[in-house]
């Protein structure tokens, strides 16, 4: 099949479509129906999708399965994927059918929300596989409508809020990128992302209002790139938005956002940043990296005193994220690794952490630590089930956790010392509120009177776990499963960054003599 | 001679002499009685006229010495003039006979305007361009005023008037300056002497009261005082004419001056248009966030637009010229949906502007509001709706021609003007349960213009129905 790629991407567009033109009614079967034809869409979708890992050739660093059509103003539609991004897409295929599971209980608007998510899916998959610039930025900023809407209509108390704080805070990020991938197509004549990765911005230091710049045009547009995927990983200090979404958003909308949405600002480092500002990426790394190991400190020191747990949670994101910018941002072969790992590691965690927090607070609708404590006395498969995830997100050996951020600490540690030190403290300040919160909340007698008829996970619940469960496990055990599909492209992402590099100063300083 | 150059004006010719003509029959005849009809003719002439006009061949005729030019450029203007005027018609037939407002003269005052916008996009003469132009402005200064009974409508027609007559003398002071010191009206003429560089200082004069004539015809700040209390004051179908069609064609005219004029000196008026456009964007941006009533936001929503044409014509190429002409068509598709809905937004059948009323719209009107959601979308400029297209159009100029300035001002501008339309959606969709509620009927004219808008505005993006090439081919032809 050669345009398997389109096939995964427009499934669940046209089962929206479905939805919206055919579906009528509020009553009880019409919002059945409209559960089903999600669940049935986003499980094909994923079924489809295996399709693509198994099509998948490692070896070749290239972009596969590339279909390219033209499109108005001299734009393309051109996707394909390479070991970079082919596992974010299974990421999103496998996730989707988890969360529509997981919304089973909605009774407000059911066809709008299964429609909302549908578009989610093909926007969030259309980011990964995009190969176009301008048809990336649809994607990218195109699911902020969905989101924006499913934090505002299904959200919690403040959603208004914390729907036009996340719609405007990324807005603005991906604005300043719309307009340096404008200055982009103008330097290069093309929006084809391939070509772009081969085309030499320029590197030569000038000033603009007094400020001297170091690295030229392509560090103005390294910075208007990270604008904003720093706001999508989050990264601190642009990372407030995040804990107010979670909050607000709905489980599913919470677990979507954990587990595919943070990961389209990394994935948009590798894809864009480092490939093609290298000479900006390594004038801003410092800067990057100490970032980082401010946010592990610093949002783990955060998270330890919250009392919602999804905010909680929230905090424990943003502190992982920071272990994934310090992978890429490390540029080497460890760091790259671990942070695609990381990634797709916190993908299969955070998501499942969401759905443990979602299933207590479906029993006794409030997300404060204080009304909870000893679970384990009338739950505990739940507890063996938030255990093991509160261990994962620790990052304990045995568990996807622990590869991630072993890796990309071993890779920061061979460009900064003292980053990597700071930043290992984190590991056990996460154990600390990890470990502080499931004991507040599983341990301890069941004194609360609202809880002594609290009911175990029912079969939906233990359906929704069990295939994270068994990721999070495989990829702890056999983490070649993602090193291998991955390797050759950051070897080859890795290579080309540094020759670049080398070229780069070679050439100023030809124009410098 | 003379039979060759009114060929060339034969629409322009149909049009006012039908005006004129339906004008005294129905004086004779059966007056207000005829309204609906006239309405109907009207807006069918128009069109058709519209479809004659994107028939003609692609070639460049002038006529009467140069005064009056039939380009592409024109030709492109016109029928989007034409178009939305016959549409905004018969938009508004249903509104204005349920209020005893069809009077025969509507329509035909319409007419006139629009022969006054093809004959303003036409010029090629200081002459032909303030004959246009007043021809187009004293019409609508009527039309603003249409409602004879209302203090505020009244208001917004006198309003409109003086400040519009204030700007005619601006407009008219600048051309005779420039007159002065060029030795000519002719367009043709005045690209000789106005080169850059070796501009004097009059002519300098001449040229920055021009643009101030004009920038109140697009309302660009800071000539924009009058747009927010004329859109208000007047009945809302006047207001939607006022957003689209005299838009068009007051930007075609500035494009035309500009380029035509003074496309030797564009370094010279460059600086001066990217400040009335940051201005605008930023202005119609922040002004709008405390409006409640929708006319008024719409008002600043269209100076903000304004603002983000103007980053074409300030580019001073012909890539500019085609995105502005691109942006004009989009955003005038965006605002007959938009405009189409505030129509429907009646209470009791009394008409209704204040944003409140829409809260949770979306539970009674689930398909009107998808519309209303993708055309708010579309106006702040999310992909994948058409208004981000537009957007990256005049960006795609801004920035070839080096403006990276103006571009990153007006992508922080976009942030904050997102704002206000977010805030329309967030009423239809999770605003709290109100007691009074919008009525639910609706025209079907409206309701098949509203779901018309916001479906080309997803069907924009793969298809653009031959707009795009078109407006290639007239900015080519303005810009050699």
């Amino acid at each position: 099949m050669d345009n398997i790629l389109s096939i995964v991407l427009v499934i669940p567009a046209i089962a929206a479509l479905i939805l919206l033109i055919f579906l009528r009614g509020e009553d009880a079967a019409a919002q059945r129906n409209a559960k089903m034809v999600a669940l049935f869409a986003t499980t094909i979708t994923f079924l489809v999708s295996i399709g693509i890992y198994t099509g998948f050739d490692p070896e070749n660093t290239g972009f596969q399965m590339v279909e390219e059509h033209a499109w108005l103003m001299g734009l393309k539609y051109k996707v394909g994927v390479d070991g970079i991004s082919v596992l974010f897409v299974l990421l999103t295929t496998f996730i989707m059918p988890l969360t529509i599971l997981a919304s089973w209980a909605v009774t407000d608007r059911v066809k709008e929300y299964m429609i909302a998510f549908l578009l989610l899916e093909t926007l969030m998959l259309g980011v990964f596989m995009a190969l176009d610039l301008v048809l990336f930025y649809l994607f990218f900023e195109a699911g902020l409508i969905p989101m924006f809407l499913i934090i505002g209509i299904w959200g919690g108390k403040e959603r208004i809020y914390a729907s036009f704080k996340f719609f405007l805070y990324t807005f603005l990020g991906s604005v300043l990128m719309l307009v340096a991938m404008v200055a982009m197509y103008a330097d290069a004549q093309t929006t084809d992302i391939v070509t772009l990765m081969g085309h030499q911005f320029s590197s030569e230091s000038f000033s603009v209002l007094g400020i001297y710049i170091v690295g030229g045009m392509q560090t103005l547009m390294f910075l208007a790139f990270f604008a904003s995927f720093a706001v999508k990983m989050p990264m601190w200090p642009v990372h407030t938005w995040l804990p107010d979404a979670h909050v607000q958003a709905p489980t599913a909308g919470s677990v979507v956002l954990a587990a595919i949405l943070l990961k389209m600002g990394g994935y948009g480092f590798l894809r864009f940043s480092l490939p093609m500002f290298p000479v900006g990426s390594e004038v801003m790394t410092p800067l990057v990296l100490w970032m980082s190991a401010i946010a592990v400190v610093y949002t783990s020191l955060v998270a330890l005193v919250q009392e919602d747990m999804k905010k909680l949670i929230a905090y424990s994101s943003v502190a992982h994220m920071g272990f994934v910018t310090m992978g890429i941002f490390a540029a080497n072969q460890q760091g790259v690794d671990g942070a695609i790992f990381q990634m797709l590691s916190h993908g299969f965690i955070s998501a499942a952490l969401f759905l443990c927090v979602g299933v207590i607070y479906d029993r006794m609708h409030t997300r404060d630590i204080e009304a909870y404590g000893g679970l384990v006395n009338r739950m505990p498969a739940y507890a063996l089930v938030f255990m093991l995830f509160t261990m994962a997100n620790v990052g304990l050996p045995g568990t996807s956790g622990f590869i991630g951020e072993f890796l990309t600490l071993m890779g920061a540690f061979q460009v900064n010392t003292w980053v990597t030190a700071v930043a290992a403290t984190g590991v056990i300040f996460s154990a600390a509120y990890a470990l502080w919160l499931y004991r507040r909340v599983v341990f301890g007698d069941l004194i609360k009177e609202s809880l002594k008829s609290i009911r175990d996970m029912n079969s939906r619940e233990r359906l929704i776990f069990a295939p994270l469960i068994a990721m999070t496990l495989l990829l702890g055990v056999y983490p070649s499963l993602v090193t291998d599909v991955i390797g050759p492209s950051t070897t080859a992402l890795i290579s080309n960054y540094d020759t670049a590099l080398a070229a780069a100063e070679a050439a100023n300083q030809f124009a410098a003599n | 001679m003379i039979q060759a150059d009114l060929t060339v004006i034969l629409p322009e010719i149909v049009l006012a002499v039908y005006a004129m003509a339906a004008l005294i029959g129905a004086v004779y005849t059966r007056k207000d009685a005829l309204g609906p009809l006239l309405v109907w003719t009207t807006a069918g002439l128009m069109a058709a006229l519209a479809m004659w006009i994107a028939a003609q061949p692609n070639a460049t005729q002038v006529a009467f010495n140069g005064m009056f030019i039939n380009d592409g450029f024109a030709r492109f203007a016109k029928v989007a003039v034409l178009l939305s005027a016959a549409v905004i018609l018969v938009m508004s037939q249903d509104y204005m006979s349920r209020r005893g407002l069809l009077r025969f003269e509507y329509p035909l005052l319409i007419a006139l305007a629009a022969v006054g916008m093809m004959m303003m996009v036409s010029a090629g003469d200081l002459m032909s361009l303030y004959m246009g132009l007043e021809l187009q402005s004293l019409s609508l200064y009527v039309v603003a005023a249409l409602r004879r009974d209302s203090a505020k409508s009244t208001e917004a027609g006198l309003k409109y008037f003086v400040l519009g007559a204030l700007s005619s003398g601006l407009l008219l002071y600048g051309a005779s300056l420039v007159y002065g010191f060029a030795g000519t009206t002719l367009f043709t003429g005045i690209i000789q002497t106005a080169t850059h560089g070796e501009m004097s200082l009059g002519m300098l004069f001449g040229l920055i009261f021009l643009i101030s004539g004009l920038a109140f015809k697009v309302s660009a700040v800071p000539f924009h005082m009058w747009t927010p209390d004329v859109y208000e004051g007047s009945p809302t179908p006047i207001t939607a004419f006022f957003a689209t069609a005299p838009k068009v064609a007051a930007m075609a005219l500035f494009a035309r001056v500009m380029h035509d004029a003074f496309g030797g000196a564009v370094s010279d008026w460059q600086q001066v248009i990217i400040l009335i456009s940051v201005l605008s964007m930023f202005l119609g941006a922040i002004a709008a966030i405390g409006q409640r009533n929708i006319k008024r936001l719409m008002a600043f929503s269209s100076i903000a637009h304004m603002g983000y044409g103007l980053i074409g014509l300030a580019a001073g190429t012909e890539m500019g010229i085609k995105a502005m002409l691109m942006y004009l068509a989009i955003y005038v598709t965006m605002n007959v949906g938009t405009f189409a809905f505030i129509l429907m937004m009646e209470r009791d059948g009394q008409p209704v502007t204040d944003i409140d009323a829409l809260r949770q719209y979306s539970r009674r009107e689930p398909a009107k509001a998808l519309a209303v959601l993708i055309l708010m979308f579309s106006l702040a400029g999310v992909p994948p709706m058409l208004g981000f297209f537009a957007k990256f159009g005049v960006w795609q100029a801004g920035i070839s021609a080096d403006l990276f300035g103006l571009v990153i001002a007006s992508a922080i501008a976009s942030v904050i003007g997102a704002f206000y339309y977010l805030r329309i959606v967030f009423y239809m969709y999770f605003g709290a349960e109100n007691e009074d509620q919008l009525d639910t009927n609706s025209s079907p004219v409206l309701w098949g213009a509203l779901m018309a808008s916001a479906a080309l505005m997803i069907v924009g993006v793969f298809y653009q129905f031959g707009v795009e090439g078109a407006a290639a081919a007239a900015a080519a032809t303005l810009v050699n």
